[in-house]
């Protein structure tokens, strides 16, 4: 994929082999293997409760797994310490902003809290990056004034002050209108494009897997059932990938 | 409640250990003290009053009866002091403050916000719970010494405009300042320090371990709440034998 993309040293790979988790007593995931290329753009999808958001918990460190490990640019990521060495950002599927702090704060927390630079200089990359994401006139704004998309493209942006050599998005047109959804995904394949992040999509919905994806891997029950390009995953030969795939209305005629 | 004595403990420990992040989030310490002020300060004054007030008028008419009218300001500031002013302001501040921080934090839990901030390598409990224990040892003691001198001022106005007492304001007073030393409310200052970290603590842990939407957050409210008051009670008998002469 991505061969045309001048900065696509900015991403770094991803390994997961192995993965195992278990809530209670019940393995939730069943060993999950697959490799993202740098700047790749990397769609799981699979139904709800397929463990598509407990396996992106574990590659932002939120979650720790019982077995298997995940590597990043070949180093595993076995501490906090490890992992911090990469930039990586989550963009959560409610969006997560601080509700108690503006548009603008919330886009600027990792710089304020780490003071990486002068709060006049983290309102303008504020400022720009809320532009890059289509967002003006917000920064002022409370998280609730906004609509859903808005939240999104403001918690987009809030994932890129970080500067992400991997951007992990959870189920990032859920509860959005058709037209919001492809204003998302056209978001997600720019970004891309030009900053080369390595990007890992987590949805069940179709219309964005196939839109923006170089490769799909299709979940269902904790196992990954197919994995390859939209048109090689389109091809599966697994019943229930088809049956996800080609799931639709049986309007009795 | 003594499930969660253990992670309570913990939770104290990263805060002792998160110390020299204070000078770092002091703006979110001020923040959260004028908080906490502005929303009791009125509430402490009227409460402090009627207690001085009744105890007074519970007291004062026995003591009078008995001839010992000269011991009514002693009793009333002693009691306020030692075990009133600390006990009642820390019970209204569990309800009135710890309440709302483990609304706040639970809440925060719930939508995600948390784990946010864990993914910005930003840790909550140096953004969240440091101020907000830091506020509320600095704003309790404070608000216990205004308690305790609107208390005074509420005993000794009882005291003198009662028909059974009638004592003046100025008998009240020397009295009181015969009996009360300044180590009794240096001891309830510091039992109400203590009752402080014991409100943060369990607050906030009951936010950070909030889960399963708005009712989840109901739950942490009132567990928060009964928590802190059950502490209280507990510490209050520990401290006060410690703190015995």
């Amino acid at each position: 994929m991505n061969g045309s993309n001048p900065h696509s040293s900015a991403g770094v790979g991803l390994v997961v082999r192995g993965l195992r988790k278990s809530f209670a007593g019940e393995e939730v995931l069943h060993g999950i293997d697959f490799t993202v290329k740098p700047g790749e753009i990397f769609v799981i999808m699979g139904p709800s409760g397929s463990g598509k958001s407990v396996l992106l918990k574990h590659l932002i460190g939120l979650e720790t797994a019982d077995a298997g490990e995940i590597l990043i640019n070949g180093e595993p990521i076995t501490t906090p310490e490890i992992a911090a060495k990469y930039r990586m950002a989550l963009v959560f599927q409610s969006g997560a902003l601080l509700s108690s702090l503006t548009v603008g704060e919330n886009v600027g927390l990792y710089l304020a809290e780490h003071r990486l630079k002068p709060p006049a200089e983290i309102e303008k990359i504020v400022a720009e990056k809320l532009a890059d994401v289509g967002l003006n006139d917000v920064m002022d704004k409370l998280p609730n004034e906004l609509s859903g998309g808005m939240k999104k493209r403001a918690a987009i942006a809030r994932a890129l002050v970080i500067e992400p050599q991997l951007i992990l998005y959870d189920e990032p047109t859920s509860e959005l209108d058709p037209l919001s959804a492809v204003v998302i995904g056209n978001e997600i394949l720019s970004l891309n494009r030009r900053t080369g992040v390595t990007t890992l999509v987590v949805s069940h919905d179709r219309d964005l897997a196939f839109g923006v994806a170089d490769r799909i891997a299709v979940m269902a029950e904790g196992r990954i059932l197919a994995l390859g390009t939209p048109a090689e995953v389109k091809n599966s030969n697994d019943p229930q990938v088809q049956n996800f795939l080609r799931a639709d209305f049986q309007r009795e005629k | 409640m003594f499930e969660n004595c253990g992670e309570i403990f913990l939770l104290f420990w990263r805060t002792l250990l998160a110390l020299p992040q204070t000078w770092r989030q002091r703006q979110k310490v001020m923040e959260q003290f004028f908080e906490i002020g502005n929303a009791s300060l009125l509430m402490v004054c009227v409460l402090s009053f009627f207690i001085g007030g009744v105890i007074a008028l519970n007291f004062g008419p026995v003591l009078v009866e008995h001839s010992m009218a000269s011991a009514v300001g002693g009793v009333v500031g002693l009691a306020i002091a030692k075990e009133l002013a600390p006990v009642m302001m820390a019970i209204l501040i569990a309800g009135r403050i710890g309440s709302a921080m483990a609304a706040e934090i639970g809440s925060m839990s719930v939508y995600q916000e948390i784990d946010a901030l864990r993914t910005m390598n930003i840790n909550p409990i140096h953004y969240l719970v440091l101020p907000r224990i830091l506020a509320l040892a600095v704003a309790l003691p404070m608000l216990v010494i205004f308690s305790v001198l609107v208390g005074w001022f509420g005993g000794a106005v009882v005291a003198n405009f009662n028909h059974f007492m009638d004592i003046p304001f100025r008998v009240f007073l020397a009295d009181l300042k015969d009996i009360v030393e300044l180590r009794d409310v240096v001891n309830g200052v510091f039992k109400s320090f203590c009752f402080a970290v014991i409100i943060g603590v369990v607050s906030c842990h009951q936010g950070l371990a909030t889960i399963g939407g708005p009712r989840g957050i109901g739950r942490s409210v009132t567990k928060a709440v009964v928590n802190s008051i059950v502490l209280i009670v507990i510490f209050d008998y520990i401290l006060t034998r410690c703190l015995l002469k």
